[in-house]
């Protein structure tokens, strides 16, 4: 194929910078929008098993809503609404806020699958040893509830990484903005094959892992629950035969 | 006040609601277009990774692992620039058709969609693979102690149970897709996202006001969004009966 040339190669190769440039953006905005998308999902994770009927109201509404429109729709919404009302927070920020805003509402449902598949006598237990609410999720829940929440999450934040393109329909930096205008640029352009490829590598390194370790941790769990059978006869739980 | 007024007027003029409409139905018909075919191709897929474990097929089963890793640990985006300038068009797509203001935006739909095509088969191949380890491994022995040979168990007795059970996540897929499908925007103004995002930037000529304002902002993108919450938490809702079903026989069951 000619768009694999050793001329192509080599002008990737002279500017490498870019990629890696793109790259660090891609992965700052990413590191960003996963620790708010995790403070966002811990809240609303929280607020949503919660006792209040508002809150919990509140919590169906954000993720109802976040969930069922497209996260490209809302950088663009965001960042838009915030620039034509001349409150302009930079292309970046914008990024990382309706990145973390959008998979945390994915994270908030992924706690609260966590803290729901405790049995409610756990909750009880703690109340009658005079456990405050806050105490009760901190020693007791949380602790119990991390092996299921954990697979479910590293796949968001793997999500997470693959959307940082959203950032390219606002003329982001990221790496797939710089690999686009580096194919189309007056000087640089033409280097398609390699480029892309060097891009797509790029993410590779960085999802593969995190997606392995997630279905890793998965089909350790399934184990687990296949282990922890009923008993015959006396209907007691055996676990981890 | 006017300006928002400007805004109302500028989404009810009826040529403009009918090219948002127009962008509707196309959203919804690449996202159908990229589920069946990704189905297809998934189940495919994933029969390979699954019980190619023999002989010759062991090097497809190379493949469509392969294929699903690349596929899923890489944005969309990429596949769509990738498909932009590597994807060839059959001559049935190279015509100006559905619509569209040109050839060469056929072509671009084309190139698009099957962008999406092959990043969703890869999804749905991991979630039918999920249908397919669900069914109990005693179904294959009786298929085998009824004389059936493999494709038969597995065309009457293992893929029919394989579907009914991912089912509901299938249809979750379709939601996943609609929103995928926004990632054309980047590339050709042909779905809704796209034409939302193409009346925004000539919102000036269109709302009296000769300038682009907030308000226009909050009404075009605001209908975009009221659009997709509509189609997405319908089908949510339907996911949602579907399994409170489900799990109401299996209890039955039990």
């Amino acid at each position: 194929m000619s768009l694999f040339t050793p001329e192509a190669w080599s002008k990737v190769w002279t500017y490498r910078t870019t990629f890696l440039l793109g790259l660090e953006t891609t992965v700052l905005t990413a590191l960003s929008g996963i620790l708010l998308a995790l403070v966002l999902g811990i809240l609303f994770g929280l607020m949503a098993t919660g006792k209040s009927k508002l809150l919990r109201g509140i919590a169906r509404v954000y993720v109802e809503f976040i969930q069922n429109t497209p996260v490209v729709l809302q950088i663009c919404f965001l960042y838009y609404a915030l620039a034509f009302s001349g409150h302009s927070i930079g292309i970046l920020p914008a990024g990382i806020i309706s990145l973390g805003v959008y998979h945390g509402a994915y994270m908030a449902e992924v706690f609260r699958a966590g803290i729901e598949a405790i049995p409610k006598g756990q909750f009880e237990a703690a109340q009658a040893q005079g456990f405050h609410y806050m105490e009760q999720m901190i020693y007791i829940i949380l602790p119990q509830s991390v092996k299921i929440i954990l697979p479910p999450m590293v796949n968001q934040v793997v999500n997470l990484v693959k959307n940082t393109s959203c950032l390219y329909i606002i003329g982001g930096s990221d790496l797939i903005s710089l690999t686009y205008s580096f194919v189309t640029g007056a000087n640089t352009g033409g280097a398609y094959g390699p480029a892309y490829l060097v891009c797509g590598v790029l993410f590779f390194i960085i999802c593969f892992p995190l997606s392995r370790l997630a279905s890793t941790w998965e089909q350790r769990l399934k184990l687990r629950d296949r282990r922890t059978v009923i008993c015959p006869g006396s209907g007691r739980k055996v676990a981890d035969l | 006040m006017t300006e928002l007024q400007a805004s109302f007027q500028m989404i009810s003029t009826p040529a403009l609601m009918q090219y948002l409409l127009r962008g509707v139905v196309f959203t919804l018909m690449i996202s159908l277009v990229a589920v069946v075919l990704g189905i297809l191709l998934g189940s495919v897929l994933a029969l390979l990774r699954n019980y190619g474990t023999h002989g010759k097929a062991r090097i497809f089963r190379r493949i469509a692992i392969i294929y699903i890793e690349v596929f899923r640990n890489t944005p969309l985006l990429l596949w769509i620039f990738i498909c932009l300038v590597f994807c060839p068009v059959p001559k049935m797509f190279s015509r100006k058709m559905f619509g569209l203001a040109s050839a060469a935006d056929v072509k671009l739909l084309f190139k698009a969609a099957v962008a999406l095509v092959l990043f969703t088969s890869s999804v749905i191949a991991e979630i039918i693979r999920g249908g397919l380890n669900s069914v109990a491994e005693g179904q294959f022995e009786a298929g085998h102690a009824q004389g059936f040979n493999t494709v038969q168990i597995m065309w009457y007795i293992v893929l029919p149970q394989a579907f009914r059970n991912v089912i509901p996540t299938l249809l979750s897929q379709v939601i996943t897709t609609i929103k995928d499908s926004s990632y054309l925007a980047n590339v050709a103004a042909i779905e809704l996202m796209a034409r939302t995002k193409q009346l925004m930037s000539t919102a000036y000529r269109y709302n009296g006001l000769g300038t682009v304002n907030v308000s226009d902002v909050f009404v075009l993108f605001g209908l975009a969004a009221l659009i997709y919450f509509v189609i997405n938490f319908s089908l949510s809702c339907i996911v949602r009966r579907i399994q409170k079903k489900t799990r109401k026989t299996v209890k039955a069951a039990a």
